[in-house]
């Protein structure tokens, strides 16, 4: 029997592999794509070491100045003489201070919620598509009624009852807590969807079968075979629902059921932003307002890209 | 091959298998529409027997059933009623679970498209050694290694491949791979379902004569379900037809061509393009194959069988002597 | 002046076509060059990637961006049509030349009953009005085989069986009275009961009225049945065209003979299959010289560097050094033995 085999030319380099390969080309050829993912990675890459970049430390309420107060954005304070970048608010907090503090915490509250959902909404979908018959039945029409939901209101209705019963002393520490619950219940629904879909298409397929064939139990082969095979899509709609959690959050802070002043998202900061609005103090809502719009596009952005990428049938 | 099998226990007994699947709508509809629930009878009785070291052959067209027959047979589906026994061990009945397990690793499946057959985000490798871990056949991860080196050889591949992904490969190397992991186990009956008909003609020569090798070293026995009757010539030696569910004639290989008892074998056997028939006029066949959800009563070929009468139209006719045609069992019809 | 019946229908010379990517252009067909007779059926096969389906697109004008026509022409009835404008090219399709595809679900528009598709396919190409070109369905129709024209006329695609939609497709390729079709693997979706009743009706139809067929198929039973001659292709180049029984039962090209020993007969006793070795080259990696050569069990030296071009043997053509001027004698006979 003769051997027959592919021609292995020198294998590049796995860098150079990874750099030609047809995901990194499609890349590299949308320059939206590169500068919103650039965009992107900066804004979280200063959230995450905001400790070291801050000038000051917005939530040390005895490093404040009162004196400081509405300060202009690169205008030495007529008291006091500081300069703040981005200016400061009422209490004289730094404003560029605390986006980067509060993008750290929406991030962290949009990536944990992010999570959240994932696992449920995957595990419920995997469950549904490959066992089918009731509990699919009963798992998808819990999915249809949680959609036929705004997520705002889910989040709110689940933020209320935690409000409930949470004993008052703890709430403050567990709100991050609650809004991650909240934001994840209220989106994991598209997640079960989607994997129920995909998870349709893969378990007909017959290495499916080849499994089963050597006596693997479903669970086994729901985790080993179909999971691998219907992550593309999750991680599609796992990075833009990265943008849209990041912006609930900021919603349900906005409302005022969200991060306390003590600890301000980037929503909080610009629910005290808006109060300044028609008084002259501009900065106090733009510039918070701004770094969540540019989050929230330069995430989606990528989102975008890599659904294309990863659908053969758009290439 | 001629070899003779005759003097060899039957490895594979299946009788009066039946497999009827629900083609309703859903309920919804049915309400609305008042339509009745629909039921497709895919394989309705069908009894043969597989002898150690042969190659038995199931041949039909869309519709006859073949591969609901070779999913029945290897557990993937169960039967509606009949049974499949192989070598004394039920498939189906629940008292004998724990000796199907022991059974599992003797029985394993090639599958027609070699593209969907392996999973695309694992490695050759693991493809491979998947059935060694389930069924621990060997310890320790370099002995895997050197199992999987071993199989892959044997199939014609290199040792090296299994650090590779599916897509790296074509068509007919994946179906090399997908052989390799049915022998992984040290299957001795493998079922192939249409193994080459994606694949090119000249590739599919390749996992045939692959396939007869590795019978003759390693004295499988293959159930093969193909459409294609010149592939089943040179594969099998004992060879069933099937149509509409039913299994209308079994006969050894060579005399299924030479001497095809059934209508719808010979009607069949007429109708293949074949490179032999070069500038030849042929007979046309008539009509279509019926609806399988409504299919014609009695014996189900009758509405496009040359040698119908009455009883045809009534009675669904017993496979006796391996042939299931009232006229060739009336003595109707001079065996051709 | 030869009388018009000898000139060919469809002549294709020297059609190159190139799919331009980010790693390089790919060539999926390599000068090839064949003609056509009137009333012919010329069979294309090859194994898949040998360019057989591209060749019917490229002659339709139907290469979808980053594919092009890079070079060559096709002429139909003696007027080149490669090089037309898109609307001209539209009218030429369906009119000058027909169309059948392998699902005839491609090819019928699920939403529109059968009788609608047809009629507008006939009035576009005709100037028949609404109740004549009813009539024309129905006797096309009638024509390709379907009982009951008259009556089967207003069902929908989905209300035939799959024999029956692709003669509804065989019909609608008629509709023009078009010189030439071609055939894309017609009958590969079909059962082998239904293909043998398909195969039969292209011959018959184009016999009557004397159409050219160009039948591109992976199929060699379907073409050994079918087709008046045949060219195999392989990586984009043909390898052998000659008479199908020439070709069947004495290929001299050394793929052509291996493909057909690879292929399991109905009829000889069957020993071992001839196997050929490897696949078909990727577009990306076409072997140089002879695109066969680093499968061919006979290649020499020449084979590696440079291409062999279609020499004439007998009534057949050859691409392959074995059958050049300066070997022919001694290697030739070898092969044919």
């Amino acid at each position: 029997m003769t051997t027959l085999h592919p021609q292995t030319s020198n294998p590049p380099g796995r860098l150079a592999r990874i750099w030609d390969s047809d995901i990194a080309y499609s890349f590299r050829s949308s320059p939206v794509t590169v500068v919103a993912t650039l965009l992107a990675l900066l804004l979280v890459l200063a959230a995450v070491a905001a400790p070291l970049i801050a000038p000051y430390d917005p939530f040390d309420p005895a490093s404040l100045d009162l004196s400081d107060g509405f300060s202009r954005p690169m205008v030495p304070n007529e008291i006091t003489g500081k300069v703040f970048w981005l200016g400061s608010d009422a209490q004289g907090r730094d404003i560029f201070s605390a986006i980067l503090y509060g993008s750290r915490v929406s991030l962290l509250v949009g990536a944990a919620s992010v999570l959240f959902s994932l696992v449920i909404g995957v595990g419920l979908g995997l469950v549904a598509g490959y066992v089918g018959g009731r509990t699919e039945a009963l798992i998808m029409r819990v999915a249809d009624v949680q959609l036929s939901f705004p997520a705002i209101l889910v989040a709110l209705l689940v933020f209320g009852v935690a409000r409930g019963l949470i004993p008052p002393a703890l709430q403050e520490q567990m709100t991050l807590l609650v809004l991650v619950v909240a934001i994840g219940l209220s989106n994991w629904a598209q997640y079960a969807r989607t994997v129920r879909g995909s998870t349709l298409v893969e378990k007909n397929k017959v290495y499916v079968d080849a499994a089963r064939l050597i006596g693997l139990k479903a669970w086994p082969v729901m985790l080993k075979h179909v999971l691998p095979n219907v992550a593309g899509p999750v991680l599609v709609i796992a990075t833009i629902n990265l943008a849209l959690a990041v912006i609930e959050e900021a919603t349900l802070s906005f409302l005022g059921v969200g991060m306390p002043p003590t600890q301000p998202s980037l929503g909080t900061l610009i629910r005290f932003g808006q109060q300044y609005l028609f008084s002259g103090e501009w900065w106090i809502l733009l510039f918070p307002s701004l770094v969540l719009v540019l989050l929230a596009l330069s995430i989606n952005l990528f989102g975008d890209w890599l659904r294309d990428a990863l659908n053969p049938k758009l290439r | 091959m001629s070899r003779t099998t005759a003097d060899e226990p039957a490895l594979v007994e299946v009788r009066d298998l039946k497999r009827v699947f629900d083609v309703s709508k859903p309920w919804l509809n049915r309400v609305i529409e008042r339509a009745p629930r629909q039921f497709l009878k895919a394989v309705d009785g069908v009894s043969f027997e597989i002898r150690k070291g042969e190659t038995f052959a199931l041949v039909g067209e869309s519709g006859s059933g073949k591969s609901t027959v070779a999913r029945m047979v290897v557990g993937l589906l169960p039967p509606t009623a009949g049974t499949v026994t192989i070598d004394g061990v039920s498939m189906n009945d629940a008292a004998a679970a724990e000796e199907r397990q022991r059974l599992r690793r003797r029985i394993q499946m090639i599958f027609q498209d070699p593209y969907a057959s392996l999973n695309p985000r694992w490695r050759v490798g693991r493809i491979i050694a998947e059935p060694i871990r389930a069924f621990r056949l060997v310890d320790g991860e370099a002995a895997i290694e050197a199992r999987v080196g071993d199989l892959l050889t044997l199939v014609g591949l290199h040792p090296a491949d299994r650090v590779k992904f599916p897509h790296e490969f074509s068509g007919g190397q994946r179906q090399r791979i997908a052989i390799a992991r049915a022998l992984a186990s040290d299957a001795e009956f493998i079922v192939c379902d249409e193994p080459t008909s994606a694949l090119d003609v000249s590739v599919q020569a390749q996992i045939l004569n692959l396939m007869r090798d590795l019978q003759e070293r390693l004295g499988l026995t293959y159930l093969f379900i193909s459409h294609n009757l010149a592939v089943v010539r040179h594969m099998a030696s004992r060879i069933g037809v099937m149509y509409l569910g039913r299994l209308v004639e079994v006969s050894e290989g060579k005399s299924l061509f030479s001497a095809p008892r059934h209508p719808y074998t010979r009607m069949l056997l007429d109708a293949v393009p074949d490179v032999a028939m070069v500038g030849k006029a042929r007979e046309a066949v008539k009509g279509e194959i019926p609806n399988p959800i409504a299919p014609p009563s009695g014996c189900t070929f009758h509405p496009r069988c040359p040698l119908v009468f009455d009883r045809c139209r009534l009675e669904s006719p017993p496979v006796i002597d391996g042939v299931a045609c009232h006229a060739v069992q009336a003595g109707r019809v001079a065996a051709a | 002046m030869p009388p018009e019946d000898a000139a060919p229908v469809l002549s294709v010379r020297d059609l190159t076509v190139e799919f331009v990517t980010r790693r390089g252009t790919l060539r999926a067909l390599d000068r090839i060059s064949f003609d056509v007779a009137r009333g012919e059926v010329l069979g294309v096969v090859g194994e898949s990637g040998a360019g057989k389906s591209v060749t019917g697109s490229a002659i339709i004008g139907l290469i979808d961006p980053p594919g092009r026509i890079a070079g060559g022409e096709v002429r139909l009835a003696g007027e080149r049509i490669d090089d037309l404008p898109d609307e001209a090219m539209r009218k030429v399709r369906g009119k000058r030349i027909g169309m059948i595809f392998q699902d005839p679900l491609t090819s019928l528009n699920p939403l529109y009953r059968i009788s609608e598709q047809l009629i507008e396919t006939i009035q576009v190409h005709t100037d028949l009005d609404a109740t004549q070109a009813r009539a024309r369905a129905i006797a096309l129709l009638d024509e390709v085989g379907i009982p009951a024209p008259e009556k089967r006329i207003d069902s929908y695609p989905h209300q035939f069986s799959g024999g029956m939609r692709q003669r509804v497709v065989i019909a609608l390729a008629l509709c023009a009275e078009p010189e030439f079709i071609i055939a894309d693997e017609p009958t590969t979706a079909l059962d082998v009961s239904v293909q043998a009743q398909i195969i039969a009706l292209i011959k018959t139809l184009c016999r009557e009225r004397g159409t050219s067929v160009m039948l591109v198929t992976h199929d060699m039973g379907v073409i050994a049945e079918t087709a008046d001659r045949v060219a195999v292709m392989y990586a984009g180049r043909i390898a052998e065209i000659g008479p199908v029984r020439d070709v069947v039962k004495e290929p001299l090209h050394p793929y052509a003979q291996g493909l057909m020993g690879a292929i399991p007969s109905l009829e000889g006793e069957t020993t071992r299959l001839v196997q050929i070795p490897g696949s078909m080259p990727r577009l990306s990696a076409i072997p140089s010289g002879c695109a066969f050569n680093p499968r061919c069990g006979q290649a020499f030296a020449r084979c590696h560097v440079e291409r062999p071009e279609l020499v004439a043997v007998g009534d057949r053509k050859v691409a392959c050094h074995l059958y050049d001027e300066p070997r022919r004698s001694g290697a030739g006979a070898e092969i044919a033995a």
